[in-house]
């Protein structure tokens, strides 16, 4: 199915925001020009494949059959320093890697040591090591955000579903692309208003609504939507694309969500790895691109709920494990290196004899982009990362603050 | 003033006798109301009547001539040998390649969608979706497209009122659910086969049949009860007919089963095909279970927040009688709280399936591509992008794009009612469909739409045509 044009970003003001006064809308601007978007690998990547730590002297042992070729062979990783290794399906994130705009990041966790995907993926969206939360940390973000007066949303939600990283008190947008023949003006305005008092229905179909306008300004010359345009189907880049447009609109979104699946590699990980890589690098840069000149106040954060088994399994994949590697790319972003403490992989190295070791938590990853990328204080980091005082924000990972 | 507008229950008489029990009754529990279905005079008796008895759709033979789990595994074979002959003979697959294996997928869901739009019995099928939805299968990993209608038809619906362990039984060994989460290709690292080809074991279905099949998390087993479990599990299989008389395609593999006793969660099992039947008999009926399943039953049928005690109640229930799920379904009729207004939002294939009961196709018209639509509007038919299964609450389906594009889709649909005064009237559907619950603003609304089809689209964009 092809994109149509006609929608949307459902974007939309908060009605509460509309009455603050202009000087709340002054400083707002400034801070929300940074656009920062998290993009949630659902299903466990396995780290040591995207990025392979070739110079340890126990990888091979633990997984002979699941190790691209050395630097400079045929197929063989990108170097990355001399110890880790880019998979060789990710061309794009070398190239920001050399530009100095992707900062990999390793033996990385969060705070709960859960093998359970969907246990795991709760508590990373909540950003928390229990579930006594009920809000995404995206959406406590946008809650320490200076709120806008215009009629978009600060969030946006891409794809049909809302993650639990995004759901929260702060009303955020969606967008997904539409297949259907509409109703006109007309009837859609009935339909809100027949819906205008639930609770329920009434805030979210006019949401959907008041966001067309601003959706149709935005999309209209976009090639890539017309009609026999670029594929849907689970085509990321496509999403990606649009949604660079979204952000570098002026009145547009700042702060986005995906959701990619396909990482949870428990059989034929080498061959079963290559297509989603590909896909995340395509739709990188195809984000990349699509910001324009607004990638210097870019920042995306790649991440996945845990990393999986050090060794290889019977079905030559990986089992649930713990410690994995993350992404934090953006224009501004202190990249060119991987950020890690490496914690070795002999069998007493290993987490519980199994797993890479976790040397760094999530938390702080994410702390230390919210502080340098959107200037969240100590204060506000502490609300949207609650009990987190001992995961210290990272520092220096853009190169001007 | 159109119409249809003055003409109110003139059509569908016994619509005007429906109380707001029985509406509550059909739209709770089973999937919307239909033309033709009689307004219940005891609801709740009705609802627990569908509890009685085999599954009616297997017993009306409607699925005669849909095929077994194992057929589907032959037709996987049977379309790897065309494939590769294709390729072979420069054959393009594109235009030339039909695999059986999606014919038998379409066939299945044209059946079961079928069945589902006109039943009579749809508390029932929606316990057949439940359940379903509990031992989620995705078509959309390790080919089991031919594999998931087959795993409905004989290890859910010959038990959704039948005894749990039953069905956790059925479900485990079926072809469908080995090859979605692996235990096909998962050998004991000692077995006879597993040395010989230093193959090993693979833990997705030893996990996920204790985290989310059966005890759950609070169960608080460890890494190592998982690892046991998939031991356990190695050996079980799927072959095609040449292989297995099973009907389902199901097959033990001795030279795949890991020797050796294992013990998961304090239990100890000495090995074989038997030791996976008791390990998995031991899990469907610990505590957790019971409160797992409890818990999903009240989410679904009664609101996104049930009440713990009402919780406990169900639980209670499945404690009490080892696991009746027939028993257990009809203490949910019973709880006070099932004839409370109506909150759950419908998810994307309840709201398309009640539509069609509420207004099914004229005749002569196309039939609806239910699997096109249903991943249009964000629920792919058999295809929960993870084991854990389409979420159960709203905040998972009311996002502004995913409830618009429900109305665009019933604004297309709704083109189908546009022509012929003498055909079926809006006011007529709303009657039938909701009863006494079409409220006021939805009644005027449609009243002053300025055509059929938009007085139709109306009622289907109505927030109370949205819950259930």
């Amino acid at each position: 199915m092809a994109f149509t044009i006609s929608r949307r970003a459902t974007l939309l003001g908060l009605s509460a925001i509309a009455s603050t006064s202009r000087v709340r809308l002054a400083l707002a601007n400034a801070p929300t020009d940074q656009r920062l978007v998290v993009v949630l690998l659902r299903g466990a990547l396995d780290g040591m494949s995207s990025v392979v730590p070739y110079g340890d002297a126990n990888l091979s042992s633990l997984r002979p059959e699941l190790i691209p070729p050395a630097p400079g062979q045929s197929g063989g990783v990108y170097d990355l320093g001399g110890f880790f290794g880019l998979n060789p399906a990710l061309p794009n994130i070398y190239a920001m890697y050399q530009a100095g705009e992707a900062l990999p990041v390793h033996a990385v966790a969060g705070p709960y040591r859960t093998r359970s995907h969907f246990e795991a993926q709760d508590l990373l969206q909540l950003g928390t090591e229990n579930t006594g939360i009920t809000s995404g940390w995206l959406n406590r973000v946008l809650a320490e955000l200076p709120a806008r007066t215009s009629a978009t949303e600060l969030g946006l939600s891409v794809g049909i579903g809302t993650p639990l990283l995004l759901q929260g008190p702060v009303r955020i947008g969606s967008y997904a692309p539409d297949h259907f023949t509409t109703p006109s003006p007309d009837l859609y305005a009935r339909i809100a208003a027949l819906n205008a008092t639930d609770p329920l229905m009434g805030p979210a179909i006019a949401n959907g609504l008041r966001s067309q306008s601003f959706d149709a300004s935005i999309m209209s010359d976009d090639p890539d939507t017309s009609p026999g345009g670029a594929k849907l189907g689970g085509n990321f880049a496509a999403l990606a694309s649009q949604t660079g447009r979204l952000l570098a609109a002026t009145d547009g979104p700042r702060i986005a969500a995906f959701q990619l699946e396909g990482w949870d590699t428990h059989g034929n990980q080498m061959n079963g790895l290559k297509t989603p890589l590909g896909g995340l690098d395509t739709g990188l840069m195809a984000l990349k691109n699509a910001t324009g000149s607004h990638w210097n106040k870019t920042m995306v954060l790649v991440m996945t709920e845990f990393g999986r088994t050090a060794a290889m399994n019977g079905t030559k994949g990986t089992d649930h494990g713990t410690a994995t590697a993350a992404f934090i790319l953006g224009g501004n972003v202190n990249g060119g290196k991987v950020l890690a403490t490496w914690p070795g992989l002999s069998r007493s190295q290993l987490f519980e004899n199994r797993d890479l070791a976790p040397t760094l938590d999530i938390r702080s990853v994410a702390k230390g982009a919210l502080a340098a990328h959107l200037g969240l204080d100590g204060a506000a980091l502490a609300r949207v990362f609650p009990g987190s005082a001992q995961a210290a924000p990272l520092l220096g990972l853009t190169r001007t603050v | 003033m159109l119409r249809f507008a003055t003409r109110k229950y003139n059509c569908l008489g016994y619509v005007i006798h429906m109380n707001r029990m029985a509406a509550l009754a059909e739209i709770r529990f089973g999937l919307g109301l239909t033309p033709g279905q009689p307004g219940e005079t005891d609801p709740k008796s009705a609802l627990k009547a569908q509890l009685q008895g085999s599954d009616p759709a297997l017993a009306s033979n409607t699925f005669a001539n849909l095929p077994r789990g194992v057929d589907g595994i032959d037709a996987l074979r049977d379309d790897a040998v065309t494939r590769k002959a294709m390729l072979a003979s420069g054959t393009p697959l594109k235009g030339n390649f039909k695999p059986k294996s999606r014919q038998m997928f379409e066939a299945d869901v044209a059946a079961q969608m079928g069945w589902a739009t006109t039943t009579t019995a749809s508390f029932r099928e929606r316990l057949v979706w439940f359940w379903t939805n509990h031992f989620t299968v995705s078509i959309y990993q390790n080919q089991t497209a031919a594999l998931v209608g087959p795993m409905i038809r004989e290890a859910i619906r010959p038990y959704v009122t039948g005894n749990f362990t039953d069905m956790v039984l059925a479900v485990e060994r079926h072809p469908a659910m080995l090859r979605y989460l692996a235990n096909d290709a998962s050998f004991g690292p000692n077995s006879r086969a597993g040395l010989r080809t230093h193959r090993g074991l693979n833990e997705n279905l030893g996990r996920e049949c204790m985290e989310l099949h059966t005890v759950g998390l609070k169960a608080g087993y460890s890494q190592a009860d998982v690892t046991s479990m998939a031991n356990i599990l190695t050996g079980w299989s799927t072959a095609p007919s040449s292989q297995t008389g099973d009907p389902t395609g199901f097959i033990y593999r001795p030279f795949a089963h890991e020797p050796g006793a294992q013990t998961v969660m304090g239990q100890t099992y000495t090995g074989g095909e038997e030791a996976g039947i008791a390990a998995l008999t031991y899990l469907s009926k610990y505590p957790t279970t019971y409160d797992l399943i409890a818990g999903k039953l009240a989410t679904h049928f009664i609101s996104d927040n049930p009440a713990p005690l009402d919780i406990a109640h169900l639980a209670g229930i499945l404690r009490e009688t080892g696991g009746d799920l027939g028993a257990v379904s009809a203490a949910l009729v019973d709880l006070p709280a099932a004839w409370q207004p109506l909150t759950k939002l419908k998810t994307p294939l309840e709201y398309i399936v009640s539509t069609i009961r509420a207004a099914p196709p004229p005749p002569k018209q196309p039939p609806v591509n239910y699997v096109g639509v249903a991943a249009q509007l964000g629920q792919p038919i058999w295809g929960a992008p993870l084991p854990n299964g389409w979420p159960d609450v709203a905040a998972n389906w009311d996002g502004s794009d995913a409830l618009l594009a429900r109305i665009n889709w019933a604004f297309g649909y709704s083109g189908r009612f546009e022509a012929g005064a003498d055909g079926v009237q809006p006011a007529d559907i709303a009657a039938s469909s909701l009863g006494p619950l079409l409220k006021p603003a939805t009644n005027n609304a449609m009243a002053l739409a300025g055509s059929r089809r938009e007085a139709v689209t109306l009622l289907f964009a109505s927030p109370e045509f949205q819950r259930r």
